[in-house]
């Protein structure tokens, strides 16, 4: 298996999608770092849903990795639109015939897939964190922010959790993606069928009937990147996530063995 | 060593209500060109990925290398393929394209280098898949298809695209590979390539195997054609009716008269024509081509 990852990473860190992602990771990691800080006075809010914190909630060790974490669920929608297309472009482009018969076992295929895909989220998680925790130092000063409290080992345990918390809500995003494109077989469909529900679906579903947002997949996946709120334990979005993922991971797994590969 | 590269036993395919493939039986003898070839939507292609392990068989059995296509990671580590036409990821190089290739199968990666240069794409080896003419991705297919150095080579319509020194190419190179004891498995629709270069053949039908065997065998079971030129024009339609009338059964081809009979008949058709007062400028006996059996045994027309 360890053949299809290096051969799936030669895949992935083509010019075009790695500098393309980091390009979209770091323009989102900056404008919403940049924008806790820069606007920090602003009568509009500096937070998402236009609320406002200020410069002593970001003095403590939480206001490290602020910036980090608004951009998770961004973060989560890359992913998805990434693992998404390299999965069901296999199909579209007809070029999963050629990875199996180089490589027979299609489990192989599949958890090699996955693993590096794995990794370039892990980099994208990363670079995302630092670039938004060096723009949160750089600009803490004239935002009228104090910084000591975040070389703590308080903050560093935070920076690790948070990262480790946004990795997974990434891998949720992405495994969902990846489940869609192995089900739809289009990259455009998988994608726009993951976005939609993701970003519009379950925003109308929640806002019609309050109780179905904590059995929805994207909202518990995103819950997963904040590490729990008080309406929705880390514990239950975990549960939920995943059952969703397994339940669905196991249809999209069978559906890959069984399918005839006819394109 | 097996004998046979592949065999097929009642090997059937079946999508909704239509057999792409009916009860195939065929066997390609080991070291062999063997060509396959049959009209569009005859089964070509459904039998090929069924032999290498992309879709299930309703039915039957075959084997590769000696291995059942039930278990394709035994032979297909010794298998080259490239079925219908190059795929290829358009982002990347035509190098890059074959090194995620060579990492899948484990295959050194300075094979590369090396069948780029067979295909003739060293200099472009290095530009974007998404940027070749589509000769050049034929060439990249081939290429990709050669990266196990393998047992068994199946190529599907491999010269695709390609200009004549393209396909003068291709043939040397599924002769050279046949020369060093690879069997090869070429379905095309350039039936007079395939019959300067395959010693076996596989025919198909609507589905069905219609012939299968050397290809010797097939055009010497053919009846040959005494193509007779008279040395004037005007005796054209004086000798043809001479031959009617003597029972021949006839057709005016370019000027010449295409009578269907047994060589032996020469003779009698250069007497006739002689004790009637008409000059022969030429008469020979053709066997039909490949082409000429494939479109009178399919039924498709030219």
């Amino acid at each position: 298996m360890i053949r299809v990852v290096i051969a799936e990473l030669r895949k992935l860190r083509r010019p075009t999608l790695l500098l393309g992602t980091i390009a979209t990771v770091g323009g989102l990691s900056a404008l919403f770092t940049s924008i806790i800080f820069l606007m920090i006075d602003s009568e509009d809010g500096n937070s998402r849903r236009g609320e406002s914190i200020g410069p002593e909630e970001l003095s403590q060790a939480m206001g490290l990795v602020y910036g980090f974490r608004l951009v998770g669920a961004f973060l989560g929608i890359v992913a998805l639109c990434i693992f998404a297309s390299q999965t069901a472009q296999e199909y579209s482009l007809g070029t999963l015939r050629n990875l199996l018969v180089r490589q027979p076992s299609r489990m192989k295929i599949l958890a090699g897939k996955f693993i590096s895909m794995k990794i370039f989220a892990l980099v994208m998680v990363l670079f995302a964190g630092a670039l938004s925790i060096l723009i949160s130092f750089a600009l803490a000063e004239r935002a009228g922010v104090n910084t000591s409290a975040w070389t703590t080992s308080a903050a560093i345990e935070l920076l690790f959790r948070s990262t480790l918390n946004i990795f997974i809500a990434t891998l949720c995003f992405g495994t969902f993606g990846m489940i869609l494109g192995l089900l739809l077989r289009s990259p455009i469909s998988a994608i726009a069928v993951g976005v939609l529900w993701i970003l519009i679906l379950e925003n109308i579903l929640g806002a019609l009937i309050k109780s179905t947002g904590k059995w929805l997949p994207g909202f518990n996946f995103s819950n997963l990147g904040e590490g729990g709120i008080p309406s929705l334990s880390y514990r239950h979005s975990i549960a939920v996530s995943l059952a969703y993922l397994v339940i669905g991971g196991a249809i999209a797994a069978v559906f890959f063995k069984r399918r005839d590969v006819a394109n | 060593m097996e004998k046979t590269a592949i065999s097929t036993s009642d090997l059937t395919k079946i999508y909704g209500e239509r057999a792409a493939l009916s009860h195939g039986n065929f066997v390609v003898p080991n070291g062999s060109i063997c060509g396959f070839v049959g009209p569009n939507g005859s089964g070509k292609t459904t039998t090929i990925r069924m032999l290498l392990g992309l879709i299930a068989p309703t039915s039957g059995t075959a084997t590769v290398l000696g291995e059942s296509i039930s278990h394709p990671e035994k032979y297909l580590p010794h298998v080259g393929a490239m079925i219908e036409g190059p795929a290829f990821y358009p982002a990347l190089s035509g190098r890059e394209n074959l090194k995620v290739l060579a990492e899948l199968g484990g295959f050194p990666l300075s094979r590369v280098d090396q069948l780029l240069e067979k295909v003739d794409l060293a200099d472009r080896g290095g530009s974007k898949f998404k940027t070749y003419s589509l000769g050049m991705k034929q060439r990249l297919g081939i290429a990709a298809a050669l990266l196990p150095n393998p047992k068994l080579l199946i190529l599907d319509e491999p010269t695709n695209g390609l200009d004549p020194s393209g396909i003068q190419e291709v043939r040397g190179i599924i002769k050279d590979l046949a020369d060093s004891g690879t069997t090869v498995f070429v379905s095309s629709h350039i039936l007079s390539e395939l019959e300067m270069i395959c010693e076996y053949l596989i025919m198909l039908r609507e589905g069905r195997v219609i012939f299968s065997g050397r290809t010797q065998e097939l055009l010497s079971g053919q009846k040959p054609i005494i193509v007779a030129k008279p040395e004037y024009d005007v005796d054209l339609t004086n000798l043809a009716k001479k031959l009617t009338d003597s029972g021949f059964k006839i057709s005016i081809v370019d000027g010449s008269l295409h009578i269907e009979a047994a060589q032996e008949a020469s003779a009698t058709i250069n007497r006739m024509a002689f004790e009637a007062g008409i000059t022969l400028a030429s008469i020979s006996v053709v066997l039909p081509t490949l082409e000429e059996t494939f479109f009178e045994m399919t039924g498709d027309s030219k």
